[in-house]
């Protein structure tokens, strides 16, 4: 109710700023609105977003999936931890947007190139994030699982995931965000289609409506697979700490 | 420098410890167990009784091979399949009650657990988060998961400690009445010489630190319906064990 509120406020604040200033500076939002509607029904709308969010989910799915095998093995290895370090120091102070350049040099104006330079920009965050996690798992649970025998599998699904599952939380959030500003970048600088793609000919055109027009869904679909999908997932994977458990069904 | 192997027919626990050394931080080694044997029979039980801190949970992470580096050998039962409560319960927090039962034991059937959580008096927790038990409580799970493993050797790291006094005297009768039925190979570890008298068909007596056995006593059977004057005796023996190991120079204790 109250964040409802608080939406309508900034809607209220942005008519306001609009009807003072140039609307082709700062278009209002019935305006934008419009633009959006005429997207929507052009198809071109759609057709970015799904290709834009497409890329998202690339670039994270392979960040997270490469940066969870290479934290779990710095965090429970002493020597591929020293070995691997200086890398991820040079990685995280490494610019996105040399990350980037070079990506696009180097591999040409090519999807993987773009998908490819996203995931390395997200990499060491993710490194980071589970290596702290895999430095935490306890020593005493480890012992239980090596005395009842434990399969790798049992143990990765009861064991490891459970307790990683805080750190990977911790790193989807910020990393979804980090992934999907950085996915326009990569789209304004070297793909031909996509939001980002979208917001430079706004730019070059000096088109603000378009330019909100892609900005503002974009932004939408985002929040809503924050709401929807990761805090929810959230919920399911620490509900043993709220002790639910005499809501849940007996098996 | 060390073997631990699994002995063929109705092969008992056999460990016979040479030295075990922990290397604390300042580089001096911290020797924890010195020349340390003794033999278990099948399907008996056996407590370890020892004064704090002398290296009794030392030893059982020796037997469950949790711990691999020390001199001298140990021989697991045949199959050397382990059942072990830890001194803490252990549990998986996001694990029901029932759930930790079969992560532990994936191959126990169904009723068979059921039957377990039914005995331990565990059937109206079986979908309790751990969070959500007493350490007693807590404690039953540990010991219901260590047997529903079906273990050729139980081993039992102090479980009647921090409870009260008619929650340990429950618990201990439970513990004395499942290994009884089931006639598993068991040790328990514990500081309380009456508990492991209570528990035990065999006591061995350790001193401090570097502990070793200083004397071994066999309790008459049945130990269940054991008289008080036979337990009092044991007792009383073994306070003189004791008593001899602290004054003589240990190495010249006398087995009982
Ligand atoms: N990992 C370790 N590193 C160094 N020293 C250790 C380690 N584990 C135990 N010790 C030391 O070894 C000795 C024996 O410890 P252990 O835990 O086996 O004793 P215990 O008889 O089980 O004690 P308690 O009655 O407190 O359970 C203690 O002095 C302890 O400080
Ligand atoms: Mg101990």
């Amino acid at each position: 109710m109250i964040r409802f509120i608080s939406l309508a406020a900034l809607l209220l604040l942005w008519q306001i700023g609009a009807s003072l200033s140039d609307p082709r500076r700062l278009p209002g939002p019935a305006a934008v609105f419009e633009k959006i509607y005429e997207e929507a029904v052009s198809g071109g709308l759609f057709f970015n977003l799904t290709i834009t969010l497409a890329r998202v989910i690339a670039a994270f799915a392979l960040a997270m999936s490469f940066g969870t095998a290479i934290g779990y093995v710095m965090g429970r290895n002493r020597l591929a931890d020293r070995l691997l370090d200086p890398w991820l120091v040079v990685l995280l102070n490494l610019p996105a947007l040399v990350v980037i350049v070079l990506a696009y040099v180097w591999a040409g104006l090519t999807e993987v190139a773009a998908i490819g330079a996203v995931a390395l920009n997200k990499l060491p965050n993710a490194i980071v994030v589970v290596r702290e996690g895999a430095r935490a798992l306890d020593p005493h649970l480890e012992d239980m699982a090596h005395v009842f025998r434990f399969s790798p599998a049992a143990r990765f699904r009861n064991l490891v995931l459970p307790q990683l599952a805080p750190y990977l939380a911790a790193a989807t959030r910020s990393g979804l965000s980090l992934v999907w500003k950085i996915v326009l970048v990569v789209e304004l600088l070297g793909r031909s289609n996509g939001v980002g793609f979208e917001i430079n000919m706004a730019f070059q055109l000096f088109d603000m409506r378009l330019l909100l027009a892609y900005a503002l869904p974009f932004v939408a679909l985002m929040l809503g697979v924050e709401t929807f999908l990761v805090q929810p997932l959230e919920r399911h994977v620490s509900r043993w700490r709220r002790g639910v458990s005499r809501r849940l069904d007996r098996v | 420098m060390n073997d631990t192997s699994h002995a063929g027919g109705a092969a008992s626990l056999d460990v016979s410890i040479a030295s075990k050394d922990y290397h604390s931080a300042n580089g001096r080694p911290l020797r924890a167990l010195e020349d340390l044997r003794l033999t278990l029979p099948a399907g008996q039980a056996g407590a370890v009784v020892g004064p704090s801190g002398c290296g009794k949970t030392t030893l059982l992470r020796l037997i469950a091979g949790l711990d691999k580096d020390y001199v001298g050998t140990i021989v697991l039962p045949e199959h050397g399949r382990l059942g072990m409560v830890f001194q803490e319960p252990r549990l998986l927090p996001w694990r029901s009650v029932i759930d930790n039962i079969r992560v532990a034991a994936p191959h126990a059937r169904e009723d068979d657990i059921a039957a377990l959580l039914d005995e331990l008096g565990l059937a109206e927790h079986a979908s309790h988060f751990p969070r959500e038990l007493s350490l007693g409580l807590a404690r039953r799970v540990a010991l219901a998961r260590a047997l529903a493993v079906k273990p050729d050797l139980l081993l039992l790291d102090e479980p009647l400690v921090s409870l009260d006094a008619a929650l340990a005297r429950d618990l201990r009768e439970m513990i004395a009445r499942l290994i009884d039925e089931r006639r598993i190979t068991t040790l328990i570890v514990t500081h309380d010489l009456r508990e492991a008298i209570a528990l035990g068909d065999r006591l061995y007596l350790l001193s401090a630190r570097p502990a070793h056995v200083v004397a071994t006593i066999d309790v008459p059977a049945p130990r269940r319906a054991l008289e008080r004057e036979t337990a009092e005796r044991i007792e009383a023996q073994a306070r003189d064990a004791f008593a001899a190991a602290r004054a003589g120079p240990q190495r010249d204790i006398p087995s009982a």
